[in-house]
């Protein structure tokens, strides 16, 4: 049949512009019924502009959208809704104290007598839930569901209002690795059922394992087209970037000198109070990177946090330089210390959202000279110094007056390394330094904290990465339940045994 | 405490005080309780009447400000809507004079609406269209109807006539429950079941599961295709039309009469009885009828002689009652996630 040549879904030289910025130049895309296509591109590459565009919230500046072969205009989402186009967006789109039914239903009601017919939907949702293998109670409350849950709760949603043409928005960002093998699961029922997805992500793993076709796009353009099958890792990087990507860090054999942080039977809680360190010991020396490996949730965060003064401990020491630091101020111990924190959280401990740039990158100086004299700031100084750092870190802004939280979020990783690194350092705590962040800006970080090490920096990296730990560590230590169950040279170290580690396991030849 | 287990308790406080008090009234009216003088100021009919008298204007004002909040915009102008409402009734009552009765004070409750629901279109647009803060706004239209009122009022104005009770028949000889219940003038009975339409409305039909997601997450409903601003435009106006009626309620159906000042607070506890009852009806019309209650209190223990307490102190009773309720449960309540903040839709940048 002729009808199954013609794309679903296909975009001929979209354009947008915003004030200042192009967003999308010329974009071609086109989408085939029962495929999923990955939308591969760098944070600000113009992937969530064009999503939003096919979705409706947007309009182009110039080109045009087929669907099915015809043109269409769409001037909000109930026109891409009626159009069988769905979005599952980066950040769920659920109000947090309704039901899973009331969402869903959201905007689509079925009513009977004037009145919401939520029997009728229910039996609807665990009909597609059902059907897509999606497990969902359309009567739980969204707030109390893991993220998981949500996210299939956003799939339904699409799905109940009949979209053929899915588009998921960074869907793995928010999720462990096991809800990611369940979401491809769901991905691959869905295509065999006949619905195409548009797959939008920036990890390559992920595009080669579960996609049909890739389509990359860069600083707003569509640069090429890649084939799973033939695609590697580093092609696609290649791409991305624009230039080859170094994804192994090259780094010299470390230099490890005398004791920078020790750390001793370290005990603390956790938010909720319970027992969150269980007498932690470790040390990190002058020139090498002790990286903190382990499955999320045990105790890392609170690690960082007790010493960093963010965090009571309840017992035991913590020495920099050999001057005890134990629940101390934080700034006593950024100053005091010389040290320095990139924290895991970057919205809620490493930026002031709404401050500009050049405010941003002297939040850990701000109080001393030259960027204050007395009671009187200096913003010249303060300017001065945001101009060199943002060309030094290569921090992609308008201008140091732009708001920090309006920067890509790659971007507003490298602004708070740039703060955090433009000192001299004796320590660096960087906790998950690279989370959520794109390719181009992972090797950048990565070869700053390599540099700061060859330095004589002494560098505490925690990360739920393990390629990330194996890369840049130089002594490994895993987490479990509070406690470092092992510290492995990186030489010993391999994949399969810090596994084993992560899980409790614990191999007594390793030395704790 | 998780909100949904709150409103459950919340009621439930609402409807044992209720069943409370109608029991005792029932004992102490039929029985020989009614020999103690005490209980006949605490439970009287005479009490219960007047405690629902003063709630019926913090009834329209709570329910006004769940209509406003429920979307998202924070409604603290309730005050002077409900006198800009009251100010408008009384110059159409006394434009309308000539009229028959019942045609006059129709006439002057949709004027009061009219002026309530251009009140609240004010603060909408205040709010939305001009990004003013809302609590700012919402002091405007105080400030706007305090001074207007007073500045427009001619003392030698006067209302002829106002509403006068309805008995149904039937069950109004029912003993003691008659006479607090069906035999009220009709604003009275209007408000009772507005409590109910606006649960049913809020909570069982699209237009109010579209409020509500307008008011948690406006952006959640902004990407399904609703209209974020227009649900806010049409809910505060019809809030400001509520609180008018309050007004109207005041002038056409309590007082028969406008004062200076007349609202008297009204709109603020109304504020605090939204907040008590967590954000809905049955909850604001428990709270509403817990502060006329201690209206009524207050209101019988002067007209008994009781002085072993001065009584500028039984005069507070309302307003201490209020401050504790408020400042108890304050924090355990939750607001709309929304509210206060204005909503810029994806593609307002252009």
């Amino acid at each position: 049949m002729s009808t199954e040549n013609i794309p679903v879904l296909e975009t001929r030289g979209i354009t947008k512009r915003f004030p200042g910025v192009v967003a999308n130049e010329d974009v071609n895309l086109t989408l085939h019924k029962g495929e999923i296509l990955a939308l591969l591109g760098e944070n600000g590459a113009g992937k969530s502009t064009l999503m939003n565009i096919i979705y409706g919230l947007y309009q182009p500046t110039e080109g045009e959208i087929l669907v099915n072969g015809t043109p269409v205009q769409m001037n909000n989402p109930s026109d891409a809704i009626a159009l069988g186009i769905g979005m599952v967006h980066q950040h769920f789109q659920l109000v947090p104290v309704m039901t899973v039914a009331e969402n869903i239903m959201l905007g689509s009601e079925s009513v009977k007598n004037g009145l919401l017919d939520t029997r009728a939907v229910a039996a609807r949702i665990s009909e597609l839930s059902q059907r897509y293998n999606l497990d969902i109670d359309p009567y739980a409350i969204i707030e109390d569901l893991p993220v998981g849950a949500r996210q299939r709760v956003e799939i339904v949603k699409t799905l109940y209002r009949n979209a053929d043409i899915l588009i998921l928005d960074e869907p793995t960002a928010v999720l462990t690795p096991q809800e990611i093998e369940g979401l491809f699961e769901v991905m691959t029922l869905l295509k065999n059922q006949g619905k195409s997805i548009i797959f939008i992500t920036h990890k390559l793993k992920e595009v080669l394992q579960v996609a049909d076709r890739i389509t990359v796009l860069r600083q707003g353009k569509t640069v090429g087209e890649a084939d799973p099958e033939t695609a590697t890792q580093n092609s696609l990087a290649a791409l991305m970037v624009g230039r080859e990507v170094i994804l192994t860090v090259e780094k010299k054999p470390a230099n490890p000198q005398g004791v920078v942080l020790a750390v001793e039977d370290l005990a603390a809680r956790n938010d909720l109070g319970d027992p969150a360190l269980r007498g932690v010991s470790f040390d990190v020396r002058a020139g090498e990177i002790v990286g903190v490996a382990g499955v999320q949730g045990n105790g890392q965060t609170e690690l960082v946090e007790v010493v960093t003064g963010l965090r009571h401990a309840d017992a035991g020491e913590v020495h920099i330089n050999g001057q005890r630091m134990t629940n101390a101020t934080p700034r006593a111990i950024t100053q005091a210390a010389a040290s320095c924190h990139v924290p895991e959280d970057r919205h809620a401990y490493g930026m002031v959202s709404p401050y500009p740039v050049a405010e941003n990158l002297v939040l850990n100086t701000y109080n001393l000279v030259p960027y204050s004299h007395g009671i009187n700031v200096d913003t010249r100084a303060i300017r001065s110094h945001a101009t060199e750092l943002v060309k030094q870190y290569d921090v992609r802004t308008p201008s140091i007056d732009t708001p920090g939280g309006s920067l890509s979020g790659g971007n507003q990783q490298k602004m708070v390394v740039a703060r955090e690194f433009s000192r001299d350092l004796n320590l660096l705590i960087a906790a998950q330094p690279t989370r959520g962040i794109d390719v181009g800006s992972i090797e950048f970080i990565h070869n700053q904290i390599v540099a700061k090490r060859d330095n004589g920096v002494a560098v505490l990296l925690i990360s739920s990465e393990l390629d990330e730990i194996m890369a840049l560590s130089d002594r490994i230590a895993v987490m479990y339940k509070g406690e470092i169950i092992g510290i492995v040279p990186r030489a010993e170290a391999t994949r399969e045994g810090l596994g084993l580690l992560m899980a409790g396991v614990k191999d007594e030849r390793v030395p704790v | 405490m998780r909100p949904n287990n709150f409103w459950k308790t919340s009621s439930l406080i609402s409807l044992i005080l209720a069943g409370v008090l109608v029991v005792m009234a029932l004992l102490v009216n039929m029985t020989p309780l009614g020999n103690s003088m005490w209980l006949r100021v605490f439970f009287g009919i005479s009490a219960l009447n007047f405690t629902l008298r003063a709630s019926i204007p913090l009834i329209l004002g709570a329910l006004s400000g769940i209509l406003c909040e429920r979307s998202g915009i924070i409604n603290i102008g309730i005050e002077g809507m409900m006198l800009a409402g009251a100010f408008g009734g009384f110059v159409a009552k006394v434009a309308t004079n000539g009229w028959p009765l019942t045609a006059s004070l129709i006439f002057s409750v949709l004027i009061a609406l009219a002026i309530g629901g251009l009140m609240g279109l004010l603060h909408a647009t205040l709010s939305i269209r001009f990004r003013m803060d809302q609590i700012i706004s919402g002091t405007v239209i105080i400030i706007l109807a305090t001074g207007f009122t007073a500045y427009l009022f001619d003392r030698n104005a006067v209302a002829e006539g106002k509403f006068n009770a309805l008995p149904i028949p039937g069950l109004a000889q029912i003993p003691v429950i008659g006479p607090v219940f069906f035999d009220n003038p009709p604003i009275t009975y209007l408000t009772l079941l507005l409590v109910v339409i606006i649960h049913v409305a809020l909570f069982h039909t699209r237009w109010g599961l579209r409020t509500r997601a307008v008011g948690e997450h406006p952006r959640a409903a902004d990407t399904v295709g609703i209209n974020v601003n227009r649900y806010r435009y049409v809910n505060t106006t019809m809030g400001g039309m509520l609180a008018g009626l309050a007004g109207a309620f005041l002038v056409l159906e309590a007082v028969g009469q406008f004062q200076e000042g007349m609202t008297a607070g009204r709109g603020f506890i109304s504020l605090a009885a939204m907040i008590f009852g967590n954000w809905n009806p049955f909850g604001a019309l428990g709270a509403s009828l817990l502060f006329g209650y201690t209206q009524a209190l207050q209101n019988e223990l002067l007209l008994a002689g009781f002085t072993d307490i001065p009584r500028q102190f039984v005069s507070m009773l309302p307003y201490v009652v209020t401050i504790i309720a408020v400042s108890g449960f304050v924090g355990r309540v939750r607001p709309p996630a929304a509210e206060g903040k204005v909503y810029e839709t994806e593609g307002s940048s252009e």
